[in-house]
């Protein structure tokens, strides 16, 4: 199994992205992070982070329309590529296989 | 919302932070993303703490991952360029070698002297650090502060020792008797050495924190036992194991070797002490010395102590101040102070004016630290001036360099790696002539310094220095050159200002103060030296020998081998002293005569003679008789000099009856004044009187007509018959003499080489000066030949302007030097005085250097063909 590894807050930014789908840009992608997980993120390491994940190939970007909110500045739209929602995919599976691992008498004590 | 309304707008100021450090594929939506959160923060929380975030967040991108690289020229692998910098500073270097060789000897010059000086710094500061309880140990030091002249002694009573341990034994942890340092004969079986010792109380040993080879520290416990030091044992002993072996010392006292211990070294202030025996031993040894355990009046004495480690050296020093005063019976005009003179201050720190520490050595360190500096600073300056001058030449460079696309920093970065290339092989070099220098360096500073290679501080001062020179000297071209428009520097535009060679001459101006000030100040420390040397002794040191003696056999068989000695013909005359010609045995005080002030407190030059001495050393007597062996009376009469003549004031000195010691005197003649103290001094009144005991020391006026040598063995023979054990260790009068003017010689000598290096600097830097300043006016020179000037006009135009700048310097240097050398020679009593003509010479010996290493350079300019400079383009 080819290993990539994906940071706990890797994951979480990756998924987000693919929640998000067609409208991930910083801002969103913040926001929903905040909403969901209820902690905080900061902008820059929520921005490293990104483009990690695309140097990574995980994720591809584009630039988008720009808006008067935005002060004139074009947004980066992320997207999920299909490298990424295997390694996504992988991380679940992984998980899934963990928990059918633990006998039933762990749980029940 | 309506979009015409206007919005509130982001902090101006943290969107330019932004804009200014974000790397660039960031930038956009981080911005936009900024932008969002602002305006939704507006909305919810307000104006005032939406721009107040906003800023938080900006400052909090201001991270690793978001600063833009701010060096746009980044080389992918810069060692190449560096590679290619100082291969083209190489070539520089070739290509203008007289420049080359100029610029780095003269740095490496300063550079070895400074580091000479340096080392010689060190050595002297490091003085008596070897003894581990070093900041505690301190000399109880007896000062004599009335009558005055005052004076200072390291002899003190022998009751002193007791007393402090007695009064004051919470603030000292050893209290130390001992003997001065003093040659005795130390011999086992039929070897005998001469050898310095002393005869310490038995904690000594601890208190030095001798390093033990064999035995212990305990090794004065018992009366009959001696400690030796490593040298002295190998060579009684050679590679037995002398620990039990018996020895005697001068002959007499079998001792027991109970220790032996490493040499101190040659900057410890016991660096003589060959050997340590008990103090009581001293006591047993000589049975008078009984008398003075009680006695306050004769100081016979020295006396260390070392601290508690709570007590302080002041507070403590201040307390036994009166010690010895308070056992004096009360004499209205005298006071005597005692005071602790601590280790740390011995060496440098050895002179004292009316009880008070005043300097001493300390004074050179500051001397030839200023002088370090100084010829440091000339190198440095003309480093700086020749590379700067040198640089100017190379703008048409800077100019193509930049046209083929060289970036400024790369240029910065050239300059700056020539000035370090050329800094480092300086350093090479001068490492290497300190290295090369420093025996003779040794010989004559007598001193025993090495290169401390291991030592990370040296390393840390050598790779600074030459660092900060480096950066000094090329950051002139570097920064400035560097920062033309390409345009103007090829074009030749470039003109330095009417004010450019302004520093330069200043910098010529201050070192030529320091060359002239050197040059009168080593001028008048060997006019010193020598008008000291030429006074007159007052007593004939040609073939005058004497040696010490320390057994009583000579004493006892003096007549007959006098006698024999003078019929051999290896002598003209004998006689026997308590001390040698070229000193005196003891001061003496308490003199009574007729009409004497009785307040007045006088201080006399004592010693005691056979009534041959006069004759053997060759004195004039100017009035009455000298000492005869015929005439019994004469053990009660006393022979003074001209000196004491004058301050007693009598009417008919000869033939008056003195009181001293009890005892009455019959003046019998009056003795021209003879040097016996230093020759820096006026002579003081003078005692001699007749001697009932082994005087201690021979005299011998050797016999012109033999040969030294011949005459030495003869005397050899006859004294190893009489007195077999005593080590024939002869002295020459003049050579002792001659050890008198050592310290001040060896000032001289080291002045004088600093000066000649100075004054060597000095002349590469004009030199080097000289020739750019040739080399840039080769066509006003050439076109000032074909309108008609002569060679001897040019010259003369070239050389007028360094001449002024000379003459300028020596008018600085001149009073500078006369203050110092003013203060310098105030210490010594006898002294030259600093007349004009030094001042004139001084300058005038400047001025036909600077012509000399000028004219070479002007003339080679004015001969040179005035069409080829012309045509030059």
């Amino acid at each position: 199994m080819q290993r990539t590894h994906l940071g706990e807050f890797e994951e979480i930014v990756l998924l987000t992205v693919a929640i998000l789908f067609g409208n991930a840009y910083g801002f969103a992608i913040k926001n929903e992070i905040e909403k969901r997980n209820r902690r905080k993120v900061s902008i820059g390491a929520m921005r490293t982070t990104l483009s990690r994940l695309e140097k990574k190939g995980f994720l591809t970007s584009e630039l988008g329309e720009a808006t008067r909110v935005r002060g004139g500045k074009r947004k980066r739209y992320f997207t999920v590529t299909p490298f990424g929602k295997k390694a996504l995919e992988e991380i679940m599976e992984n998980r899934q296989q963990l928990w059918q691992a633990i006998p039933k008498a762990a749980f029940n004590l | 919302m309506n979009s015409d309304e206007p919005r509130p707008a982001p902090p101006k100021k943290a969107v330019a932070f932004l804009r200014w450090f974000c790397r660039e594929d960031f930038l956009e939506d981080v911005e936009g993303d900024l932008h969002e959160f602002f305006n939704n923060d507006v909305k919810f929380k307000g104006e005032r703490r939406a721009k107040w975030l906003f800023t938080w967040q900006v400052l909090r991108l201001f991270r690793p991952g978001f600063i833009r690289p701010f060096n746009t020229n980044t080389h992918l692998n810069p060692n190449p360029m560096l590679k290619n910098h100082f291969k083209i500073a190489w070539r520089q270097l070739l290509k203008n070698k007289g420049y080359s060789i100029i610029n780095i000897g003269g740095l490496a010059a300063g550079m070895a002297v400074a580091m000479s000086i340096g080392l010689w710094i060190h050595d002297e500061l490091s003085f008596n650090k070897s003894h581990e309880n070093y900041d505690r140990i301190a000399q109880v030091k007896q000062h004599y502060i009335l009558p005055k002249p005052s004076g200072t002694s390291d002899w003190t009573p022998v009751p002193l020792g007791p007393e402090l341990k007695q009064k004051f034994g919470n603030d000292f942890e050893y209290v130390v008797i001992s003997s001065h340092t003093e040659d005795h004969i130390i011999s086992k079986d039929n070897l005998s050495f001469s050898a310095n010792g002393n005869y310490m109380q038995p904690d000594a040993p601890e208190m030095l924190t001798l390093k033990m080879l064999k035995g212990t520290r305990s090794g004065l416990t018992e009366l009959n036992s001696i400690m030796l030091s490593q040298s002295l044992a190998k060579k009684l002993f050679d590679d037995q194991d002398p620990l039990h072996k018996i020895i005697k010392i001068n002959l007499k006292h079998e001792v027991k070797v109970t220790g032996v211990y490493e040499d101190f070294p040659i900057n410890s202030g016991f660096n003589q002490v060959a050997f340590i025996a008990p103090w009581d031993l001293y006591v047993a040894t000589h049975e008078w010395w009984k008398e003075m355990f009680e006695n306050w009046k004769h100081t016979f004495v020295q006396v260390f102590v070392q601290l508690q480690p709570h007590a302080e050296m002041d507070v403590v020093s201040d307390k036994i101040k009166n010690v010895v005063h308070d056992h004096r019976e009360a004499h209205k005009n005298l006071r005597i102070e005692t005071s602790l003179h601590p280790m740390s201050k011995w060496h440098l720190y050895a002179a004292f004016k009316d009880g008070k520490n005043t300097g001493g050595q300390i004074q050179f360190v500051w001397l030839f630290g200023i002088i370090g500096v100084f010829v440091l600073l000339l190198a440095c300056i003309n480093f700086i001036n020749l590379s700067t001058a040198h640089a100017e030449g190379r703008v048409k460079e800077v100019g193509i360099r930049k046209a083929t696309g060289s970036f400024r920093s790369q240029l910065i970065h050239q300059f700056f790696s020539e000035s370090l290339l050329v800094v480092i092989l300086a350093f090479i070099i001068s490492i290497n002539i300190v290295f090369i220098t420093l025996p003779w360096f040794n010989e004559v500073a007598n001193k025993q310094m090495t290169i401390p290679w291991a030592s990370p501080l040296f390393w840390a001062l050598c790779i600074g220095f030459t660092l900060l020179t480096g950066v000094l000297a090329g950051g002139y071209p570097a920064l400035y050159l560097s920062s033309f428009q390409t345009v103007k520097a090829l074009k030749g535009t470039y003109r330095s200002s009417r004010l450019a060679p302004v520093p330069r001459q200043i910098l010529v101006v201050l070192q030529f103060t320091v060359s002239v000030t050197l040059i009168i100040g080593t001028i008048t420390v060997y006019r010193q030296i020598q008008h000291t040397k030429d006074r007159p002794w007052g007593y004939n040191q040609n073939g005058l020998v004497y040696l010490k003696v320390n057994t009583p056999e000579i004493h006892e068989h003096f007549e007959v081998i006098r006698n024999k000695l003078i019929t051999s013909g290896a002598i003209l005359e004998m006689a026997e002293s308590a001390s040698a010609a070229t000193t005196y045995a003891f001061n003496a005080s308490e003199f009574e005569w007729p009409g004497k002030d009785p307040d007045f407190l006088e201080s006399f030059t004592m010693n005691t003679i056979s009534p041959e001495y006069g004759k053997t050393i060759g004195w004039q007597i100017s009035e009455g008789r000298d000492f005869s062996r015929e005439i019994v009376g004469d053990k009660n009469g006393m022979v003074i000099n001209e000196a004491a003549k004058k301050m007693m004031g009598l009417e008919n000195t000869v033939g008056e009856i003195i009181k001293w010691d009890g005892k009455n005197w019959t003046i019998l003649g009056i003795v021209n004044d003879m040097m016996v103290e230093s020759p820096y001094q006026s002579v003081k009144p003078s005692a001699y009187y007749l001697l009932d005991w082994p005087g201690g020391v021979v005299s011998l006026k050797l016999n012109p007509v033999k040969s030294t040598q011949d005459a030495l063995e003869k005397i050899q023979a006859i004294f190893k018959e009489y007195a077999p054990g005593l080590p024939f260790d002869h002295k020459f009068a003049d050579k002792q003499y001659a050890k008198k003017f050592n310290h001040e010689v060896r000032i001289g000598k080291l002045a004088s080489v600093f000066t000649i290096l100075a004054i060597l600097i000095s002349c590469l830097g004009l030199f080097g000066l000289a020739s750019f300043m040739a080399k840039k006016r080769t066509k006003e020179f050439g076109i000032r030949k074909v309108v008609g000037a002569s060679v001897f006009n040019l010259w003369k135009l070239m050389s007028k302007e360094f001449l002024m700048l000379v003459v300028l310097s020596s008018l600085i240097a001149t009073p500078i030097a006369f203050y110092f050398l003013r203060n310098w020679l105030k210490d010594y009593q006898y002294r030259v005085g600093i007349p004009w003509w030094i001042f004139a010479s001084a300058t005038l010996g400047a001025l036909i250097i600077t012509l000399l290493t000028v004219s070479y350079q002007a003339i080679r300019a004015a001969t040179a063909n005035p069409v080829k400079s012309l045509r030059l383009e």
